[in-house]
């Protein structure tokens, strides 16, 4: 964009000013930075008192206990059973949803539908956790499901899928829609229907940006905090069933904040192992997603 | 968003027209059954957005009155007041925008205007795509670990404002960087053709050239920070507050916190005092929302 002698000249404001604005993009630098040093230091105190081992693998959570007792599985359970449930909702519906708007929707239909979807991203979370225990739960999974409980891990789960669905949509239909036409008029002249092009063409060839969309959705629904404070119940048990309260990763770091937890207590050092852990997960998840988005961006453009 | 979009005018699944009409033609069951069903997923979220905002209004719409508004909380569902969470959304939305626009189209301008393209934008970049999708709560542990305590700040306001600033600094860098993507680069060169630096290109054409798309892009975010939660549970922040915030310094609670504290209380008539607390959320979102969407309409241009 800009020649060499045009950066030659040195020119001391402007070099101040290039200074300042670098300062700014350090600040993301440096927000990366303090996420990894603030939980690591914390969570380095965390494992001095309780064996890493003991953490991992521990299969009771009961930190203020006279007995305490720090084993991470349980919560773990719980927030892979609500992911779980959020994926088997929003993989389907999301993934027919971007079939829709890139090989079915008239344009006119698309520029409709695409901000009325993302409308449903905009509601804050805390707005779906109240949607879940005071609608979903009394009025259609009580009546449908016997024995499900006020607070359970089925209601928050389902309500997280309803809520990633636009983020899946959107990601898989982005990768659909860089599918060169070429591809389709292939098929079509094969005598393919517009059915078969799109679930045996398109999707196969746009699959690593749909993988990536579901990975994003699975990072996004480890670390919802709100809904599963609100809909899933703070007990820590094993979620072997869905219809009972259970108490996720974040949904304990939210019950341990609302306390006055004194800084320093091992009761306050577990709510940064917990999100030290969160991290670790959902960045893992990132990394491989942000892989596959290149990689559809390399195949067609 | 609608700069992620790849532009596609007159073709349609990515089919010319003339093919498009034959193959809309297709009645076959299967493929009737298949595009129905393509159709209830792409309604459910609609379908349900639609029943969530009936429920609410329907639970809320009683208790949301004059009194609601200008008193603060109570034990009492009849006299509890949302004024001390309002006070302190609004605290917070100031005070996160003042921080957020400087830094925010700052770093945008330097990796899209300034820096050497090479590995330390690229680590840069990765960075701030990264931080996007990190958990909100985590950023609420950073804020307690660095800005409660650390700093000082004690849990308020301020310590929620730039906690909040923080998790929404890539979500404006994003935005911002896109508007600056969208001035053509011609207008650039012109600038130097005339003999303006680098500076002054970036100050005179290109940043009043982009102003509309950040301010979208910042007000969008806004909104996102706003309805946020978990960021400012994990600080600290109170959850029963019977004072209005009067300066930065001061403990706080805010729209969501308030929200969250009615809806875990026993008595099922605070769901109907929570409902209320959300439709005026959800009302201050619209607001935002429709500020920025008339922001664009009104003065973004295409080159």
């Amino acid at each position: 964009m800009t020649s060499r002698s045009l950066t030659r000249r040195r020119r001391p404001g402007e070099a101040l000013v290039t200074g300042l604005l670098a300062a700014c993009a350090a600040v993301c630098v440096a927000t990366t930075f303090g996420i990894v040093v603030t939980l690591g230091t914390e969570t380095v105190e965390f494992l001095r008192r309780v064996p890493l081992h003991d953490f991992l693998f521990g299969t009771r959570w009961a930190p203020t206990f006279a007995d305490a007792s720090f084993g991470v599985l349980p919560l773990l359970s719980a927030t892979l059973v609500v992911t779980g449930i959020a994926l088997v909702i929003a993989v389907p519906v999301g993934l027919a949803t971007a079939i829709y708007l890139s090989e079915y929707a008239r344009p006119r239909v698309r520029r409709i539908l695409k901000p009325t979807l993302e409308l449903v991203a905009g509601v804050p979370t805390v707005v779906f956790g109240y949607f879940a225990l005071t609608f979903l739960t009394p009025n259609v999974l009580q009546p449908l499901i016997p024995g499900t409980k006020v607070f359970n891990v089925l209601a928050a789960g389902i309500v997280i899928g309803i809520m990633v669905v636009p983020l899946i949509a959107s990601i898989a239909e982005d990768a659909m829609r860089a599918v060169p036409t070429s591809l389709r008029e292939a098929a079509y002249g094969l005598g393919a229907v517009r059915r078969t092009v799109s679930t045996k063409v398109v999707v196969p060839a746009a699959f690593s940006g749909i993988a990536a969309g579901v990975l994003l959705a699975a990072s996004r629904a480890i670390g919802e905090t709100m809904v599963v404070a609100v809909a899933a119940g703070q007990m820590s048990q094993f979620a072997s069933d869905p219809r009972e309260p259970a108490q996720t990763m974040t949904a304990y770091i939210v019950q341990v904040s609302l306390g006055d937890t004194p800084a320093g207590s091992t009761a306050y050092l577990t709510i940064f192992a917990l999100g030290a852990a969160l991290f670790v997960i959902t960045f893992g998840l990132n990394l491989v997603a942000v892989r596959l988005v290149a990689r559809v961006r390399e195949a067609y453009e | 968003m609608s700069g992620l979009a790849v532009p596609h005018q007159d073709v349609e699944g990515g089919m010319p027209r003339g093919v498009r009409a034959r193959l809309r033609a297709d009645r076959r069951p299967l493929e009737l059954v298949f595009t129905l069903l393509l159709l209830l997923s792409v309604l459910s979220g609609v379908v349900t957005l639609l029943v969530l905002l009936v429920d609410v209004a329907r639970d809320g719409v009683g208790s949301l009155d004059a009194g609601f508004l200008t008193s603060l909380d109570s034990r009492f569902p009849e006299k509890a007041g949302i004024m001390p969470a309002l006070i302190g959304t609004l605290w917070l939305m100031f005070l996160v925008a003042a921080f957020t626009l400087p830094l925010g189209v700052g770093a945008a301008v330097y990796l899209h205007e300034f820096a050497p393209r090479g590995r330390v934008t690229r680590f840069i970049d990765l960075n701030v795509a990264n931080l996007a999708a990190v958990p909100s709560v985590v950023y609420g542990l950073l804020g307690l670990a660095v800005f409660v305590r650390g700093a000082g700040l004690g849990r308020s306001v301020i310590a929620g404002a730039l906690t909040l600033t923080l998790l929404l600094l890539p979500i404006v860098v994003v935005a911002s960087r896109e508007a600056l993507r969208a001035v053509p680069d011609s207008i650039r060169q012109a600038s130097y053709g005339v003999g303006a630096t680098r500076l002054q290109t970036v100050r005179g054409q290109v940043l009043p050239a982009a102003v509309p798309g950040i301010m979208t892009g910042l007000i969008l975010g806004l909104s996102r920070a706003i309805g946020e939660t978990a960021p400012l549970i994990t600080l600290g922040a109170l959850t029963y507050v019977s004072f209005v915030p009067h300066s930065p310094n001061d403990r706080f609670t805010a729209i969501p916190i308030q929200v969250f504290n009615w809806v875990s209380r026993p008595q099922v008539e605070f769901q109907h005092v929570a409902a209320a607390g959300i439709l005026l959320l959800l009302g201050v979102l619209l607001a935002m929302n429709g500020v920025a969407i008339w922001i664009r309409s009104r003065y973004e241009r295409t080159w």
